[in-house]
């Protein structure tokens, strides 16, 4: 049954402009999997990312989360996912504990303090939580949209370059969660042109280039690793 | 095999017939309006230019519920090609707006000695004009093909309604300033002739746009195989 | 309380709070439209009674101008940071992020027109007596349709270029049958209103803001995805 799939792709395809940025991606995530998403800056790993968390919709093909049509289910599909992504979709004129509330509000909830302080906790914010977002470093905005994932925990977590701008403190609150969400049944899909730091948390890795996935068998892993690195000039 | 392409010539034989019938009516309609009716008294033979502008007003109302019908259609069935033929309209739509609008002006300023004249008429008619306006700049602004078609069809929608408010509005306006009103009450020689001549400039309407709704299906069509290319993909499109 | 009127309410206090934490926005906006007032003023007077008879009109056209600035701001906090995106991603109708916008645009264009009004009447030389208290309700009126469309077409135009030329493109035309309607009505009762006049004008805001509403409402969720 389908609904054993976190996700699953079936040609799918987006393109901006006249550029063909994804050229017909299959896959297959099953509850439970976490799995990395490499390719090179600009390879379309956020592309896809924004499908999968319905905020573009493809132009060709279907991607499904959990049996849900991202394009016609985006509601449900709404439900179950959850994105740690590149910007942090903060609003800098409010403080930490603020942005939080807000986001325990638009989950749906009547906001309570605690697991926000938690959370704050968690991620090594608590001196700041009265401060507004717009002091923050890039470092602290992470943290605070890791933050925000902490309060509600997705079935399927997207994860687009977790470990960039994060210090080592941050990186392991990244993999904390990823083990939480799949120890729960969920799943997780990061995407990064880092695997090496990837490589503590997944169970496979797929490869995106020129608009296709490739999987990565383990013996490759550590040359591919390697080759990212020296293309991208490190992390 | 042969494509969808190959089989949809931008500008094939039935259409080009069509063009010159057309053009061969609205001729005729015009020979004829001159014809039969007689210099009016107080107008002379400016009133001719009424065979051009009345019929042009109507048509733009109609040009503009095709993009308000196109615009439904395009949101209830996401194919791009009620975006294009809503986008086609509006394009026609807003000439024969201007034209109408500019001809009307030409034919007040001897007549009542305006250019200009606030109106409820001419009042809705510059608001509809700025709406068309409004759409197709909207409509330059944005690259992306998908949200470019729900943005159109959302603005279509929204200043469809607005039309006939606008005109309730100024009329109710007008009528408490008791306004000079423009002579409403048209001889019966004059509508025949305005009649023939709405149709004429229907046909005409329906002409351009079909004709601009082909050659936007062709490109996006020529895209669409592009897009084929580079995903691999060699089999006859769809558009 | 419902769980969308829970997110309604968070969006529009998120605005109001990130308003009143700035104050650049309110006060731009304010100081914006009294200049306007004041150069209208410089353009139509300096007869007393030519401004007295334009000041109907002079109010609402400094409200549109006025307001076309704080519609745009209010998508343009969503667009730093990427939050547009969060917040299209949290669950739920995204219908609710068109009725919190509009609550927070809605206070925030009363809140001007509460400091403007009185200027206006001292700077024009209205009258203010008890008969003019319908004045208020025209006001109230006119500004539901005006920050229901406005609230609406800028959520397009804030994400192109040339935003501070689109918007007022996109919405002036279709605000005229509620500029009309709002100044006649204002000019009908302050010269007492003798033929009854304002009924049928306050008739027309009414359904304006109806229709309008009701169509923006539904258009919305078509407009601000990606």
């Amino acid at each position: 049954m389908s609904d054993n799939y976190a996700i699953e792709l079936s040609g799918v395809a987006r393109r901006f402009g006249h550029r063909w940025v994804l050229r017909g991606l299959d896959e297959k995530v099953r509850a439970g999997e976490a799995v990395a998403l490499v390719g090179r800056n600009g390879s379309g790993k956020t592309t896809l990312l924004r499908i999968l968390s319905t905020t573009l919709r493809p132009q060709r093909g279907t991607a499904k989360i959990f049996g849900y049509d991202v394009a016609k289910q985006s509601d449900e599909v709404r439900e179950h996912v959850g994105l740690l992504g590149h910007n942090a979709g903060l609003y800098d004129d409010l403080t930490a504990f603020e942005n939080l509330e807000f986001a325990q509000r638009m989950f749906g909830n009547e906001p309570t303090p605690n697991p926000i302080h938690e959370a704050l906790e968690r991620v090594g914010l608590k001196d700041h939580t009265n401060e507004r977002a717009r002091g923050f470093s890039s470092g602290m905005r992470r943290r605070l949209s890791l933050a925000r994932v902490l309060l509600r925990r997705p079935k399927l977590l997207l994860l687009d370059e977790p470990f960039a701008s994060f210090d080592v403190e941050g990186i392991e609150r990244v993999y904390e969660i990823v083990r939480e969400v799949v120890a729960a049944g969920g799943s997780a899909f990061i995407a990064t042109h880092d695997l090496a730091r990837a490589q503590p948390v997944i169970d496979r890795v797929v490869r995106i280039e020129d608009g296709k996935l490739h999987q990565v068998s383990q013996a490759n892993q550590h040359e591919y690793a390697e080759a990212l690195r020296v293309i991208d000039g490190g992390a | 095999m042969k494509t969808w392409l190959a089989n949809y010539p931008v500008r094939p034989r039935w259409l080009r017939i069509l063009g010159w019938s057309v053009f061969a009516f609205f001729v005729a309609t015009q020979a004829i309006a001159w014809k039969i009716s007689p210099p009016d008294r107080d107008m002379g033979h400016l009133e001719k230019i009424l065979y051009v502008h009345v019929p042009g007003a109507w048509v733009s109302f109609v040009a503009f519920t095709c993009v308000f019908v196109a615009s439904i259609m395009y949101l209830i069935t996401r194919d791009i090609k009620h975006d294009l033929f809503a986008a086609s309209a509006a394009e026609i739509g807003t000439v024969l707006t201007g034209m109408t609008l500019g001809l009307g002006s030409i034919w007040g300023r001897p007549t009542w000695g305006v250019w200009w004249t606030w109106d409820p008429r001419i009042l809705t008619y510059t608001v509809l004009l700025l709406i068309f306006i409004s759409y197709l700049a909207l409509r330059s602004f944005v690259d992306d093909e998908d949200r470019r078609a729900r943005w159109s069809a959302a603005v279509g929608i929204i200043g469809f309604l607005d039309v006939p408010i606008v005109y309730m509005s100024v009329k109710w306006w007008r009528t408490l300033h008791q306004m000079q009103s423009t002579p409403s009450t048209i001889a019966r020689e004059y509508i025949i002739g305005m009649d023939l001549n709405a149709f004429a400039f229907l046909f005409i309407f329906l002409y351009f746009v079909i004709a601009r709704y082909r050659a936007a299906r062709v490109m996006h069509a020529v895209e669409s195989r592009r897009e084929d290319a580079a995903l691999g993909v060699g089999e006859a499109m769809h558009v | 309380m419902g769980r969308e009127t829970r997110r309604i309410l968070a969006i529009a206090l998120k605005d109001l709070t990130a308003e009143r934490r700035t104050k650049a926005n309110f006060n731009g906006v304010l100081f914006f439209a009294v200049l306007i007032l004041l150069m209208f003023g410089f353009a139509l007077g300096p007869d007393a009674d030519a401004l007295r008879d334009a000041s109907a009109g002079v109010l609402w056209l400094t409200v549109l101008f006025g307001g076309v600035l704080a519609f745009n701001r209010s998508y343009e906090m969503e667009l730093e940071n990427g939050a547009l995106d969060a917040l299209l991603m949290y669950p739920g109708d995204r219908k609710s992020i068109y009725l919190g916008k509009l609550i927070a645009n809605l206070a925030f264009v009363l809140l001007v027109e509460v400091l403007l009004v009185p200027m206006a009447v001292v700077l024009y030389n209205l009258p203010v007596n008890p008969r003019m208290a319908p004045v208020l309700l025209v006001l109230l009126l006119g500004t539901i349709g005006f920050v229901t469309l406005g609230t609406f077409y800028a959520a397009m135009a804030s994400r192109v270029r040339a935003r501070e030329v689109l918007l007022p493109l996109l919405l002036f035309p279709v605000l005229v049958p509620l500029l009309v309607a709002a100044v006649q009505a204002t000019r009908a009762i302050m010269t007492g209103d003798v033929m009854g006049d304002s009924h049928a004008w306050f008739k027309l805001l009414v359904v304006y803001d109806v229709i309008f509403l009701v169509a923006s409402y539904f258009a919305f969720e078509y407009v601000i995805e990606e």
